[in-house]
């Protein structure tokens, strides 16, 4: 154990005895029944403490291996794409590219039994039988090469198997075995010799690459060479007859509820819209202007409405191209929007809330 | 969130900005430069000054501004199999301050972030205590509180780099990290509620720590740890956890590496022995070069590393005034100095610490330069309250092999570029 740990055990160890706030308790929680801790408490310990009774044959392990786990961990547990080899590996651990599986790397069987029964199979954690479980395991020792094929694993011989890379743990040791590491960093002339470089990350070319990269530069293309192509489509739908415009394109009510909020902090749309600043724009599209009940235009706009005039494609754009143009008094105190589009998108979604 | 990747490899434009900001400095040179004509953003009224903007609750719970949108995890969709069972990396490159946010810090899952109400949470204390507990969510909340800011970095950051330079950009060598502020209680106030006497000497006592979700994540962490300063959090930087970071209550194991924040956490069990679960033996333990492996190596070593300039986050304003900057930390206490390279190693000068650094919790530095367009070999090595000093990759690879995946806390270098751009390089 570490010099920092030991430090660690001791203040925090001593803290506690020190503590009168230890035995003050709130009474908070309720006991867990027994019934609970047996739902929960399912960990294993590699001193098999915690083993359930029961057994399970490799060949049925086999079985049910093939139905369950096979899918990911190969038939033979020798691994499948990205997901984890079960099976070989053995005497890899100091090569360059060692195999780590439960036969060649996993130090109790313990781990094996706890692992599967409470999160595999993936997607289906906590499904298999105790004795399923066993089995698998059987079958992973067997696919290991560490029991035979008319193998039983049960709880009464669990603890006779043995793991082949037992022995291979230490205890972090790297407050002794780094301890050079806690030093007086050198400041100047800490090289001989040139820097070179030795490995580049562009040269093993490894890191995922922008996906959509185009898209997204012709994203960042300067927005008046996009216009011309926006403008062009669109003018589409405005060559066909409003009326017959029922069938709203989706795109542009999406472009024209973004644009619209520009007009939200006066004007309100959709259900249990009221007039704000603004009157509220339901039904506005295609109706006479000046004639949202309860709402106090200005002369101007009331005179347009008197004279029978709508908000037709022409007098809509017009309005809010320029405002003040349009109706010399408007109450409107919105500058007016710039780009053609964008009229035609928020018509659009007017019309879509107004449905 | 699978994402590709969507962030700077520099785009073309950003590459013709660049050139187009140095050319500008070199006609320029180092002052102030001189306009060439008005700036339009200031002659002309422009429409975001006459018009208005959003109204409040425009969004309700508020996004950052569409302009920040490559500012997101990513993933490497080669490391892992399925991204149900993956990771993801913060975007460090583009982020300042300590804090990391919610929205952009990493994720890793085992069986993938499940939804768990906080109506449905249940925590079990169980094992060598007086009493075998349960709490509700709500029981948490009435137990004295605390707040405390730490990292919680992944085992394997910077994993992938042990056998050589690998991934281009500081989000993917050193983005499985994130830093903020737990509101909680301690796990020393649970365990005393349900008592301890039965433990007996607590010395060689463990709790082993388990989560809700299908991978039933489980931890053995030692009692004198738990009893120290690990917390159960149920709120981070002030709100309630995100699901993929535990919600509705996590563990808190400050320094230590991140597996053992058991996230959704249900259960509590005070051991007389490690219990040796998957993830304490078949991973995150740490094979070295002769077959022996490490185990039970849970403090994060002192660390730091650029965040810019660096591959995702070029220069991009040409010569002159230059901030570098980058994040520090370590599992054994508070940083207390941070040098800078930029020559490779050979020579170093120590940065400026935005704060004094807190214990186990990441620090800012800075160093405010002048960059008059050489390449550099930038370099950044962090020290700790302890005595530490982060190693040359060199120096771990002596002791530790290439093949320990986990704890890579090597000092990173960039190849910075005549042109701004920065790449990953392994250097002599």
């Amino acid at each position: 154990m570490s010099k920092y740990r030991n430090l660690l055990i001791g203040s925090a160890l001593a803290a506690m005895a020190a503590s009168p706030a230890l035995a003050e308790k709130l009474g908070l929680g309720r006991p867990a029944l027994p019934e609970e801790i047996a739902a929960w408490n399912l960990d294993i310990h590699p001193d098999g403490t915690g083993l359930p009774v029961g057994s399970g044959s490799v060949e049925d392990g086999e079985a049910v291996f093939v139905e369950n786990c096979a899918v990911c961990h190969g038939e033979f547990a020798e691994g499948s794409g990205n997901w984890p080899k079960l099976a070989g590996g053995e005497g890899t651990l100091a090569d360059k590219d060692p195999l780590k599986t439960v036969g060649s790397y996993w130090p109790y069987l313990s781990t094996v039994y706890d692992y599967v029964r409470r999160s595999m199979p993936f997607g289906a954690a906590q499904t298999m039988s105790d004795d399923d479980v066993y089995a698998i395991t059987a079958y992973i020792l067997y696919s290991n090469y560490l029991v035979e094929d008319d193998f039983v694993l049960s709880n009464e011989n669990f603890l006779d198997v043995e793991m082949p890379n037992a022995d291979g743990f230490i205890v972090d040791d790297r407050d002794t075995a780094e301890a050079h590491f806690w030093t007086e960093p050198c400041m100047e002339n800490c090289k001989e010799g040139e820097v070179k470089i030795t490995m580049r990350a562009a040269v093993l070319d490894v890191t995922p690459e922008e996906e959509g990269a185009e898209e997204a530069a012709a994203e960042e293309a300067p927005a008046e060479a996009a216009a011309p192509a926006e403008e062009a489509k669109a003018e589409e739908p405005a060559e066909e007859p409003v009326v017959a415009a029922a069938a709203l394109d989706t795109e542009l009510v999406k472009k024209g509820e973004k644009v619209f909020k520009k007009c939200k902090a006066c004007h309100q749309v959709g259900e249990g819209a009221a007039n704000k600043t603004g009157p509220m724009l339901n039904g506005v599209v295609g109706g006479p202007i000046g004639a949202v009940e309860g709402f106090k235009y200005s002369k101007g706009m009331a005179e347009l409405g008197e004279a029978g005039e709508t908000w037709n494609e022409e007098n809509l754009t017009a309005f809010l191209t320029k405002p003040k143009s349009f109706i010399k008094k408007t109450k409107m105190g919105f500058a007016g929007l710039k780009k053609e589009d964008d009229i035609n998108a928020v018509a659009e979604y007017l019309k879509s809330v107004s449905q | 969130m699978t994402v590709r990747f969507t962030g700077k490899k520099p785009s073309r434009r950003a590459f013709l900005k660049g050139t187009l900001a140095s050319t500008a400095g070199v006609v320029a040179g180092a002052g102030a430069a001189k306009a060439a004509g008005p700036d339009p953003l200031i002659t002309e009224k422009q429409d975001w000054a006459m018009s208005t903007g959003d109204g409040v609750d425009a969004t309700p719970y508020g996004l950052p501004i569409k302009y920040e949108d490559d500012v997101i995890r990513r993933n490497v969709e080669w490391l892992t199999a399925d991204t149900i069972s993956s990771i993801n990396f913060s975007p460090i490159h583009a982020l300042d301050g300590t804090i990391t946010p919610q929205g952009c810090a990493f994720e890793r899952h085992h069986s993938g972030a499940i939804e768990l109400r906080k109506e449905d949470f249940r925590l079990m204390i169980n094992g060598l205590v007086d009493t075998p507990l349960v709490f509700t969510y709500e029981d948490l909340e009435r137990f004295p509180r605390v707040n405390k800011t730490f990292f919680l970095e992944c085992a394997a950051n910077t994993g992938m780099e042990w056998a050589g330079a690998q991934l281009n950009g500081a989000q993917f060598t050193h983005g499985m990290i994130h830093n903020m502020e737990y509101s909680g209680v301690t796990l020393r106030t649970l365990l005393e509620e349900a008592g301890l006497n039965a433990a007996g000497d607590l010395k060689d006592k463990w709790v082993y720590v388990e989560g809700a979700d299908a991978s039933s994540n489980g931890r053995s962490i030692p009692m004198e740890k738990a009893l120290d300063d690990c917390m159960i959090a149920f709120k981070a930087n002030g709100e309630a956890l995100r699901k993929e970071h535990g919600y509705p209550a996590r563990l808190v194991v400050p320094g230590w590496e991140g597996n053992m924040w058991v996230k959704w956490i249900r259960r509590i069990e005070v051991t007389d022995a490690a219990v040796e679960s998957r993830e304490e033996t078949s991973k995150y333990t740490d094979t070295l070069a002769d077959g022996t492996s490490r185990k039970w190596t849970w403090v994060m070593d002192a660390k730091s590393v650029v965040t810019s300039p660096s591959p995702q986050s070029p220069i991009k304003h040409g010569k002159g005034p230059l901030v570098i900057t980058g994040l520090a930390w370590s599992g054994r206490g508070a940083i207390t100095r941070v040098d800078v390279s930029k020559d490779g190693g050979k020579t170093w000068e120590t940065a400026r610490l935005a704060n004094p650094g807190q214990p186990m919790a990441l620090t800012r530095f800075y160093l405010d330069t002048e960059w008059n367009g050489e390449e550099m070999f930038l370099q950044s090595r962090a020290m700790d309250e302890t005595g530490y000093v982060q190693p040359t990759k060199a120096m771990l690879r002596e002791v530790r092999g290439e093949n320990s995946i986990y704890h890579n806390n090597c000092i990173q270098t960039w190849w910075v570029k005549a042109d701004g751009e920065a790449e990953n390089v392994e250097v002599s």
